[in-house]
């Protein structure tokens, strides 16, 4: 009798510890898919610029001495960043080639605001809020994958669920950081 | 954790479901003792009657709550900023799906969000409101809704007041047939208990059918309350800049049109509450909200973004305990950013006209009215049961053809 209780004990004991290891790791991969998951949305949304540009530029093109080096900086800046993209560079310099594009089209928008007759066009209009709605996204879905890969790593760093981390290969995830100065802080607008 | 959910550690609020549910069935039994001398058949229809609210509010909750509001459904081009807006907060909130977007055609300013899960939600906002903020206090307000519909109070709400529902149908036929029939003091039974049990159970029942939709009532407000917070907290942490949401909740207080469409039932649902004048700042036991100036005192104080640094802000601008739970708040500081830099936090004037005429776009178009755009500069609006082929512009002489 007593030995069924010992057995008994030992085997609620062991489907415990299997049912805690077991969800240690669907929490862990959760979070990875979260953590994928929030990159695709960002990967959505630079795409979405990365379209919306060549409409920009022909749009503001038609205008007189529209400042020409402005709108090659924007256009350079895409294709590096494209560039970044389709090779897959990883999050830190495919964040350096966007914080640059996203510094080129702050300059050109300052740029804008001299040129009332494009202010006018209604097209230009609404590619404007096409364009700074999808600036928002573009630092939103940052927002929520850089949350994302911190909860992720956290989860894989503590104690226990770092040994689970460790067996199954979880790796950390990288930050998609933006280091260009012009992103960090308003364009200043300069009247000359 | 940032992004734990704070549904975790609801034990407050699950203990106030949990009475709202006893308070539901202690009613029924009493009823049932009253009429039937059995409390188990009362019980029965106490349960039925929650099933069936249950059954339609599940089913048609969320399309009957827009209609009462007068709320239409807007697609991308009728309002494309509003539409953005509430794709970049879903995207910051990491919702899964976008929630369908409504606007309400009133001048009072508010806002809400609906459905019976994270999956089927609704935000609707007043054409009021739409035109007076700017975008960052816009998307303050939309993330306030948002994070509604993430921290899942829209269920919660909704559960609470079937609850309440019933509660207020049962006690309120009970007592009217208690009173028209006499049947309590008439219906004696032969085989049980003395008249002294039979008159203790009457004055217990009445007592509850009094007491029970009034108690019921003040559980559902005070959910609410705490709920409001937490959904400001969440604003905080989406958009990154309480200020949006905090000069928004100013311009909300400033305002005392009623929203022509609220009641009692609807109240808790908006961003402030509808029927009442704003700048009265009493956390009364009755109130649906927490007073406008303490959540933008809150706001105003808070020195980061995080759950966390909403709950200091909180704890120092009012005393006491927090009001996010523990689950929310491992996360550490998350910094603030600053006023977009389209629309700072000044009030332009070139910036609200173009909102008015954004919103009044959308409303022409969600009544079908069509646009043309006529040479001269002049946009004509061609109703939708317009007959006659060709459009003359009234202000260049231009014929247009009518269009469809």
């Amino acid at each position: 009798m007593a030995l069924w209780i010992v057995l008994g004990i030992i085997v609620l004991l062991i489907v415990i510890g299997i049912a805690v290891i077991a969800g240690m790791y669907n929490t862990l991969v959760k979070l990875r898919n979260q953590v994928k998951n929030a990159w695709a949305q960002i990967d959505v949304q630079l795409k979405r610029r990365y379209d919306l540009i060549p409409n920009l530029v022909e749009t503001v093109k038609g205008y007189r001495d529209f400042e020409r080096e402005t709108l090659e900086a924007v256009i350079k800046a895409r294709n590096v960043a494209m560039q970044a993209s389709s090779s897959g560079a990883g999050a830190a310099e495919q964040g350096k080639a966007e914080g640059e594009l996203s510094g080129a089209l702050a300059r050109l928008m300052v740029v804008v605001e001299r040129y009332p007759e494009l202010k006018a066009n209604q097209n230009f209009l609404a590619l404007q809020e096409e364009l700074t709605s999808t600036e928002n996204k573009i630092s939103f879905s940052r927002q929520y994958y850089n949350d994302s890969v911190m909860r992720y790593n956290n989860q894989t760093q503590v104690f226990p669920s770092n040994i689970i981390a460790g067996m199954f290969g979880f790796k950390a995830g990288e930050f998609f950081e933006v280091t260009v100065e012009e992103e960090r802080q308003a364009p200043k607008v300069s009247f000359k | 954790m940032i992004w734990e959910q704070i549904r975790s550690n609801q034990m407050r609020t699950t203990l106030l479901v949990v009475l709202m549910g006893v308070l539901l069935v202690a009613l029924g039994f009493f009823v049932g003792l009253i009429f039937f001398d059995n409390g188990i058949p009362g019980v029965i229809i106490a349960v039925i009657v929650w099933g069936i609210m249950n059954l339609i509010a599940l089913t048609q909750g969320d399309s009957i709550v827009l209609a009462i509001a007068g709320a239409r459904k807007i697609e991308k081009k009728d309002h494309p900023k509003l539409f953005n807006v509430v794709e970049e907060m879903t995207i910051a909130s990491g919702l899964e799906k976008l929630p369908d977007i409504y606007i309400i055609d009133d001048p009072a300013l508010n806002a809400f969000a609906t459905g019976r899960d994270a999956r089927h939600a609704s935000v609707a906002i007043t054409s009021g409101l739409l035109q007076r903020l700017n975008r960052d206090e816009l998307q303050g307000v939309i993330a306030h809704e948002i994070g509604h519909i993430r921290n899942r109070d829209v269920q919660l709400m909704v559960m609470l007041s079937i609850l309440l529902g019933s509660i207020v149908i049962i006690s309120y036929y009970a007592s009217r047939f208690l009173f028209f029939s006499g049947a309590g003091s008439r219906r004696k039974s032969s085989s049980g208990g003395g008249g002294g049990a039979q008159i203790i159970v009457l004055v217990i029942g009445l007592v509850l059918m009094i007491l029970a939709p009034i108690a019921a009532q003040l559980i559902y407000f005070a959910v609410s309350r705490k709920r409001e917070y937490l959904a400001d907290a969440s604003s905080a942490l989406y958009t990154r800049y309480p200020e949006g949401l905090a000069s928004a909740l100013e311009k909300l207080g400033a305002s005392n049109t009623k929203v022509q469409k609220a009641n009692q039932a609807t109240a808790p649902m908006y961003i402030i509450n509808p029927l009442q004048k704003q700048s009265l700042s009493a956390d009364t036991l009755t109130s649906t909200h927490p007073p406008i100036t303490e959540r933008i005192r809150v706001l105003r104080t808070m020195s980061g973004a995080s759950y966390a640094e909403y709950d200091k802000a909180y704890r120092t601008a009012k005393g006491g305990a927090g009001v996010v739970p523990a689950s929310g708040l491992a996360a550490a500081t998350v910094s603030l950013r600053g006023a977009s830099t389209e629309n700072g936090p000044v009030e332009d004037l070139p910036g609200r006209i173009e909102r008015t005429r954004e919103t009044s776009d959308a409303l022409w178009q969600m009544n079908d009215y069509r646009t043309i755009d006529c040479d001269c500069g002049t946009r004509l609006r061609v109703p939708p049961n317009y007959r006659s082929l060709t459009v003359r512009c009234p202000h260049c002489g231009r014929v247009h053809s009518a269009p469809r």
